[in-house]
C-alpha cells in the first residue's frame, strides 16, 4: 500500500464513522439538489444542453493543438505575456520570477484550483511574498492552514462557530454568529488587502480561443477586484479550459452556475481581454497568462479518458457522490476531491500511489449522471482499476481471482459450493466479527443471510426429478 | 412480438404467444437467495412461457471484472457466453449481474475472439422486471401481499439499464401493497460488491444513510430488483436489531 492510500484508509474510516461531519454534510447540501433541479427544469431540455457542453468541450480537447495557438495568439495580439508551463515548478518558478522582476511585494489571489494543484500559495510564500487568498471560503481556509474541502466550496466543512473561532484566533476579531457578520470581518480585512497588493493572481474557468478571452465566474466581486486593481495580474489556466467559441459561454456558463452551486447565473461574469491599453484609465498593467499542462497531456494522450479533460470543475460529481458525502474532501488527500478527483489524480500524479481512490467506489454511477458535460466518470474507475491491476497485480489478488476463475469455469465443483455454504454458515454466524473470522470485513458491522435450505441449482433438480 | 399481448389486468393472467426464456440466475442468488429466482420462475410459467436453466452457468465475473482482473473475468464470462450460446432470450434476476452481461460483456470482450457472442449475448438479455413490463407488456400479475413497502433502486439497474418505472409498475398491482417512496431511493446501499470489503468502514456508512431513509418512510419491508442491495441492507438492519424485511420485486409478485 502507498502512503497516500494508508493516509486514504485512516482518515475515511474515521470520518466514516463521524455522525456529526455525516449531518453536517447532509446539512451543507440539503438544499442544493431541490435548487438544481428547480434551476434545470429551466432549460428546454437539460439533456441536450449537456450535448452541446459535451460537444464544445470535446471538440476543444480534440484540437488542443489548434485552440491554444489560437488563444495565445489573440491574447498576445493585445499585449498579454503567454507561458507555456510543462509543470507545476516552471509555472511557480515564471510566476515567481514575474513578480521579483516588477517589485512585488504583496499578492492578492482569487479562488484557483489549479494554482491549487501546483502549490502556488504555498510556493509563492516560501519565495518571500505575501499572498493572502480573496474568495471567502479559500481566506477561511487559508487562515486555518488547510486544503480546500470541496472544488467549489472550500470551507463547507465548518460551522459559524468554527469560522468564528478561527477569525478571533488569527484575526483578533470578536464573536460572530451570522453569515454577514463573519463576512463583514472578511471584507474589512480584504478591502486592505486589494489595495495594497501589487499583483493579482486568478485561475480560469474557461479560455476563449476565438477572441482571446479569460472567463471567470465567482459570486463574490473578489476575483473583479484581484484581477483589476493590482498593477500585475497573472492567471494560471490548465490547458484544458480552453474553448473554441465566445457562443459557447453562452450555455456552459448557465450550466456552471447550475451544476456548481444550483444557481441560474453566478453573480459575476468577467472576461478579461488583455492588460490596459492605450487611451485606458484602469486595468493592469501587465497581464501573463500560463498555460498549464502538469501530466494533462499524458491523459489526453489516452483515448478512452481523454473525456475527463471536458471538466468544468462544477463540482456536482462531489455533491451527489455518496462516498464523498461520507468521506468528505480532505480524506482524499489530493486537490480535486470526489469523482472526478478518483479519475484524474491517478494520471496526474501517478496510478499506482493514487490507484485507491479508482478502487474506493460502489461503481453507482450517481457522478456520471449528474455531470454536466458528461464525462463517463464511474466507468473511467473501473478502467483506473483495470490498467492498475495490469501494470502490477496485488500479490494477494492475483490468486484469489485465479482460483475464482479456475473455480467458476468448473460447474460441477461450483456447485459443491451449497452443501459447504450450509456446514459453514452457522460457524461463521457463530464467529461473525471475531479476529478469526475470515468474513469479518463483512461480519464486523453487518450480519450475513443465513444459507437457504436448497440452493436454486437443487430446487431445479428437485423439480425436474418429481416430474 | 407487436401485435400480441398478455392479459394482464386481473382474471387470468396469461400472454397469447409463447417465448422460450432461458434463466440467469447469478451465482449469490443460486447459493444465498433461491427465492428470488424460483419466484422468476412462477411468474414467468403462469404467464405461460416455456423457462430452462442452463446448469452450466455459474457467475457473470464482475466481482474480478470490478476489481480490475478482466483476464480472470474473461474467463468465467466466458461460461456464461457457453452457457446461453443457444438461447433465444435470456433473463436474469438481478439488475446488477443484467448489466454486466447487457453493458460490461461487449467492453469486456472487445478486442477478444469471442466479442461478436459477447455482443449477442449482450443483446439478448434482459433484467427481470424490464422483460416482463417493456417486452411482454404484463402490469398486473395477479399477485397480493399486504405490507407496506419502499423500493430500493439498485444503482445498476437504474443507471446502466435505466429501470425505474418498471417495478413500480408491476408492484403497484399487487394487492394489499402500499407502496411509499424514500426520500434516498436512487442512492447508492454501499455494496458495490467487492467494494463493501475493501472498504467496508465506507460501505457500511453509506448502508447506514440508506437505512435511515428506509427507516424514515415506516415501511416494514424493503422490495429491490437487487438481492445483493438487499444482502446490504437486511444485513445491517439485523445487526442493528430492526425488525424490517426485505425481498426481491420477484418474491413479491410471485404471491398469487
Amino acid at each position: 500500500m502507498s502512503t497516500e492510500s494508508i493516509q486514504f484508509h485512516r482518515d475515511a474510516d474515521r470520518l466514516a464513522h463521524d455522525l456529526r461531519h455525516r449531518k453536517l454534510i447532509q446539512k451543507a447540501l440539503g438544499g442544493y439538489y431541490a435548487k438544481r433541479d428547480e434551476q434545470k427544469a429551466k432549460y428546454t431540455d437539460w439533456q441536450m444542453a449537456r450535448a452541446a457542453a459535451a460537444a464544445a468541450k470535446f471538440e476543444a480537447v480534440n484540437h488542443l493543438d489548434k485552440y491554444l495557438v489560437e488563444l495565445t495568439d489573440k491574447l498576445a495580439g493585445r499585449g498579454t505575456k503567454v507561458f507555456w508551463a510543462a509543470d507545476g515548478a516552471e509555472a511557480a518558478d515564471y510566476i515567481s520570477s514575474v513578480a521579483k522582476a516588477a517589485g512585488v511585494k504583496r499578492i492578492i489571489k482569487s479562488k484557483t484550483m489549479t494554482g491549487e494543484e501546483i502549490h502556488l500559495g504555498q510556493a509563492l510564500g516560501k519565495a518571500g511574498f505575501d499572498v493572502v487568498e480573496s474568495d471567502l471560503g479559500e481566506f477561511i481556509v487559508q487562515l486555518r492552514e488547510e486544503p480546500p474541502y470541496h472544488i467549489v466550496f472550500p470551507s463547507m466543512h465548518l460551522t459559524r462557530g468554527e469560522i468564528s473561532d478561527t477569525f478571533e484566533k488569527k484575526l483578533g476579531s470578536a464573536p460572530a454568529d451570522t453569515p454577514e457578520a463573519l463576512t463583514m470581518i472578511a471584507r474589512n480585512v480584504m478591502r486592505k488587502k486589494y489595495c495594497e497588493a501589487d499583483m493579482g493572481i486568478s485561475g480560469a474557468n474557461f479560455a476563449v480561443a476565438e477572441t482571446g478571452h479569460i472567463s471567470i465566474t465567482e459570486n463574490e466581486g473578489n476575483a473583479r477586484l484581484s484581477t483589476t486593481l493590482p498593477r500585475l495580474l497573472v492567471s494560471i489556466v490548465g490547458i484544458e479550459k480552453v474553448v473554441p467559441k465566445l457562443d459557447d459561454l453562452a450555455f456552459l456558463l448557465p450550466m456552471l452556475a447550475t451544476s456548481g452551486a444550483a444557481q441560474n447565473m453566478t453573480c459575476y461574469n468577467t472576461l478579461l481581454g488583455g492588460p490596459r491599453q492605450p487611451g485606458e484609465s484602469d486595468g493592469p498593467e501587465e497581464f501573463h497568462v500560463v498555460l498549464l499542462d502538469n501530466r494533462r497531456t499524458a491523459l489526453l494522450a489516452d483515448a478512452e479518458q481523454r473525456d475527463a479533460l471536458h471538466c468544468i470543475r462544477c463540482g456536482a460529481c462531489l455533491n451527489v457522490c455518496p462516498i464523498f458525502k461520507n468521506i468528505g474532501g480532505h480524506s482524499y488527500g489530493t486537490t480535486y476531491q470526489g469523482p472526478i478527483g478518483s479519475v484524474i489524480t491517478p494520471h496526474l500524479r501517478g496510478l499506482q500511489a493514487w490507484k485507491h481512490l479508482s478502487f474506493s467506489s460502489s461503481l453507482c454511477g450517481a457522478c456520471s449522471e449528474t455531470c454536466p458535460v458528461k464525462i463517463d466518470l464511474h466507468h473511467h474507475l473501473l478502467q483506473n482499476r483495470r490498467n492498475a491491476i495490469a501494470q502490477k497485480p496485488v500479490w494477494w489478488e492475483k490468486p484469489i481471482f485465479g482460483g475464482f476463475a479456475w473455480l467458476m469455469r468448473r460447474p460441477a465443483l461450483y456447485r459443491l459450493a451449497a452443501p459447504l455454504l450450509r456446514i459453514g454458515a452457522p460457524v461463521l454466524h457463530a464467529i461473525r466479527g471475531k479476529i478469526f473470522d475470515p468474513a469479518r470485513m463483512w461480519t464486523g458491522t453487518r450480519d450475513l443471510p443465513p444459507a437457504p435450505a436448497q440452493s436454486f441449482k437443487e430446487y431445479w433438480r428437485s423439480r425436474h426429478a418429481k416430474r | 412480438m407487436s401485435g400480441m399481448s398478455c392479459n394482464g389486468n386481473g382474471g387470468k393472467q396469461t400472454c397469447d404467444f409463447r417465448v422460450k426464456i432461458s434463466l440467469f440466475i447469478p451465482c449469490f442468488i443460486d447459493q444465498y437467495y433461491p427465492g428470488a429466482g424460483i419466484g422468476m420462475v412462477k411468474i414467468l410459467e403462469r404467464l405461460g412461457h416455456e423457462v430452462e436453466y442452463p446448469e452450466s452457468q455459474t457467475c457473470c465475473g464482475q466481482p474480478a471484472f470490478n476489481s480490475g482482473y478482466w483476464d480472470e473475468a474473461r474467463a468465467v464470462a466466458e461460461t456464461m457466453l457457453d452457457a446461453f450460446r443457444d438461447a433465444d432470450v435470456v433473463v436474469g434476476v438481478s439488475g446488477s449481474c443484467g448489466a454486466m452481461q447487457k453493458v460490461f460483456y461487449p467492453e469486456l470482450f472487445h478486442g477478444h475472439a469471442r466479442e461478436p457472442e459477447a455482443v449477442a449475448l449482450a443483446g439478448k438479455t434482459h433484467e427481470f422486471t424490464s422483460f416482463l413490463v417493456n417486452v411482454l407488456g404484463v402490469g398486473d400479475l395477479g399477485a397480493s401481499f399486504p405490507a407496506k413497502a419502499t423500493f430500493h433502486d439498485g444503482c445498476h439497474g437504474l443507471r446502466e439499464l435505466g429501470i425505474k418505472r418498471e417495478p413500480r409498475e408491476l408492484l403497484k398491482h399487487v394487492r394489499g401493497l402500499e407502496l411509499v417512496e424514500m426520500a434516498e431511493a436512487e442512492t447508492c446501499c454501499g455494496f458495490g460488491g467487492t467494494f463493501s470489503v475493501k472498504f467496508p468502514e465506507i460501505s457500511t456508512a453509506m448502508g447506514e444513510v440508506k437505512c435511515a431513509s428506509i427507516l424514515e418512510t415506516g415501511a416494514g419491508l424493503v422490495i429491490s430488483n437487487d438481492s445483493s442491495c438487499l444482502m446490504q441492507i437486511q444485513g445491517l438492519f439485523d445487526r442493528q436489531g430492526n425488525k424490517i424485511r426485505s425481498m426481491h420485486t420477484a418474491e413479491v409478485l410471485a404471491n398469487f
